[in-house]
């Protein structure tokens, strides 16, 4: 039995669905249009918002990217007046790649719709206890997750990230009933839980799981350790936060909130928009949202629309989960890396940039390792003094990026290279 | 005395610390004292040879990162209590000692420590004026 927050959307049939999008899609391009930014991009593309009658006109317009949001910062894409924002979000990704997005009250509501929607579809009713331990803060998850599930009218706690023994402790007095988190940390209070003996105080139903890659597998591992069913969930800072898409009980791909962020997939060679199926970047364009309305944003993200009948009764398009990034940025427990951040922490510390990134999973939870060769100026007769380089190098991935790296200084020339260049990262894990 | 020690980057993993001495080997030249300091990542493998300098280029040219350092090496009689003479001395005079290690002696009466410490100088001074400073050239690089 399929639940529904706002069946009118969720189940709209294709033509009507198309019909709100078009005239969406018309009125924001206008809306956009008054931010110089985006009067200025469409002026040297020879686009003019009058260009923009439907979704098929999607096609005329730039696109944008990460570095334009970037070289934005801070109010270059605010698309209300100041006093008409009530919020800030800003990505994880750290020093020079910081995104900050902006919120009217209605991009909130619109946001907390979607992440209702999300809440509702994997079972969640205003009975249900709502366990929250995405962060809170300029993070999107917990605050995120935290409207979606007040919408609902379910019990909310806000838990935010980290202590666990205080999150197994909430679970079992409150018993909840619902968890929200990353599913590496689900995984590990999985692991917390039954190494406690309390498997059996746990009145969990169903998870919504988000901000990173997970394999079926881990899905699989998650919900039989924990006696739940597993939802994916999908989002970004640029275009709300967690909920622009979500699962349903099918499990078999993400329904995009479509009234709200049209999406597409491109080839991310040529630009062109591929059809229904085939693999590609996808990129969204916000509709509805007045404060940081994207306009063709790519998403560097990989993946599959499809818009097969849903065995849930929803109509709207589906994305696969993720498949890869286009560009060579990391998610690493739900932080966003770029290898150039952690080559300019290894430069900055007077090592040179010859190193390698190693990202695994080790019992679901993921690890960075950081092997950087050592030079002859920064080597020292003693061990305390090369030590305390080492740690400098960890100290200051931990303040850029929040994530603690296990950083080994290895001998010169001993990291692979091909063609001369040395290779860089070494991803492991298995999504 | 005061000679010259190399100290040798050496990754902390199987294979490693052979490759380094059988580099040495391979040229000739005979460690006449060797000490490990190690971390679970890598290693400093700190050497005296003959021809310091010599032997530091020739490792250089193989890759490996090579630091001559200044260190003392001292001896002493070869009897129970002779080390801990040499190092109360430099206790007592607030010297800081790094590290120590022993060197491989041909004299039966006679035993050889190398010592680190931040001002060479200054601890030879100290020895000398409590009496504790025998060491010759010609022992070491016998």
């Amino acid at each position: 039995m399929e639940n529904y927050y706002q069946p009118d959307m969720e189940r709209a049939p294709y033509e009507e669905m198309r019909a709100l999008q078009d005239a969406r899609l018309k009125e924001n391009v206008r809306h956009a249009y008054n931010i110089p930014f985006y009067k200025d991009l469409l002026d040297r593309n020879g686009v003019k918002p009058e260009d923009i009658q439907s979704v098929d006109d999607l096609y005329k317009l730039p696109f944008i990217t990460k570095d334009d949001l970037r070289d934005a910062y801070p109010y270059g894409l605010l698309g209300v007046q100041l006093s008409d924002a009530v919020r800030v979000q800003a990505t994880s990704g750290t020093t020079g790649r910081r995104v900050v997005a902006f919120y009217t009250q209605a991009d909130i509501d619109l946001w907390d719709e979607c992440c209702a929607r999300a809440i509702v579809a994997a079972g969640g009713t205003k009975d249900d206890i709502v366990h929250v331990c995405y962060g809170y803060g300029l993070f999107t998850g917990g605050p995120g997750l935290n409207g979606g599930s007040h919408r609902v009218g379910c019990l909310t706690l806000p838990m935010s990230s980290g202590n666990t023994e205080r999150q197994i402790q909430f679970m079992t007095d409150l018993k909840s009933t619902i968890l929200c988190c990353t599913p590496s940390y689900a995984a590990y209070l999985a692991e917390s839980i039954h190494e406690a003996g309390l498997i059996d105080q746990i009145s969990l139903k169903a998870g919504i799981f988000g901000a990173e890659a997970w394999s079926e597998e881990m899905r699989r591992d998650i919900e039989s350790k924990l006696r739940i069913k597993a939802y994916d969930i999908y989002g970004l800072t640029e275009i709300s936060g967690p909920g622009v898409s979500f699962e349903c009980s099918e499990q078999t791909g993400m329904h995009i909130n479509e009234d709200h962020f049209l999406a597409e997939i491109i080839d991310p060679q040529t630009g062109k928009q591929l059809p229904y199926g085939e693999k590609g970047e996808l990129v969204f364009t916000c509709i509805t949202k007045k404060a940081f309305p994207l306009l063709r944003y790519r998403t560097r993200d990989i993946c599959v629309l499809t818009r097969d009948k849903c065995s849930c009764g929803r109509t709207l398009v589906k994305m696969s989960r993720l498949m890869g990034r286009t560009d060579d940025m990391l998610i690493i427990r739900g932080v966003n890396v770029f290898p150039s951040q952690i080559e300019t922490v290894i430069i900055s510390c007077g090592f040179e940039a010859n190193y390698q990134i190693i990202v695994d999973r080790v019992n679901y939870t993921d690890s960075l390792d950081v092997h950087v060769e050592m030079t002859p100026d920064m080597f020292t007769d003693e061990v305390r003094g090369i030590e305390k380089k080492e740690n400098e190098i960890v100290e200051k991935l931990r303040s850029m990026l929040g994530l603690t790296a296990k950083v080994t200084l290895v001998a010169p020339k001993s990291i692979t290279r091909s063609e001369g260049k040395a290779v860089r990262i070494i991803d492991k894990r298995k999504i | 005395m005061i000679i010259k020690q190399l100290s040798i980057f050496v990754e902390n993993k199987m294979g490693k610390l052979v490759d380094v001495v059988e580099a040495l080997g391979k040229a000739g030249i005979d460690i006449r004292a060797q000490s490990i300091a190690d971390t679970s990542d890598f290693g400093i493998l700190r050497v005296i040879v003959t021809k310091p300098d010599e032997v530091a280029s020739l490792l250089r040219e193989q890759g490996y990162i090579v630091r001559l350092t200044d260190v003392l090496a001292v001896s002493m009689p070869d009897t129970p209590g002779s080390l801990a003479k040499v190092l109360r001395a430099l206790s007592d005079e607030n010297v800081d000692v790094e590290y120590t290690y022993a060197f491989v002696s041909h004299n039966k009466d006679k035993a050889y420590v190398v010592i680190r410490v931040e001002n060479n100088e200054h601890a030879l001074e100290v020895l000398a004026n409590h009496g504790l400073l025998f060491a010759d050239e010609e022992d070491i690089y016998k």
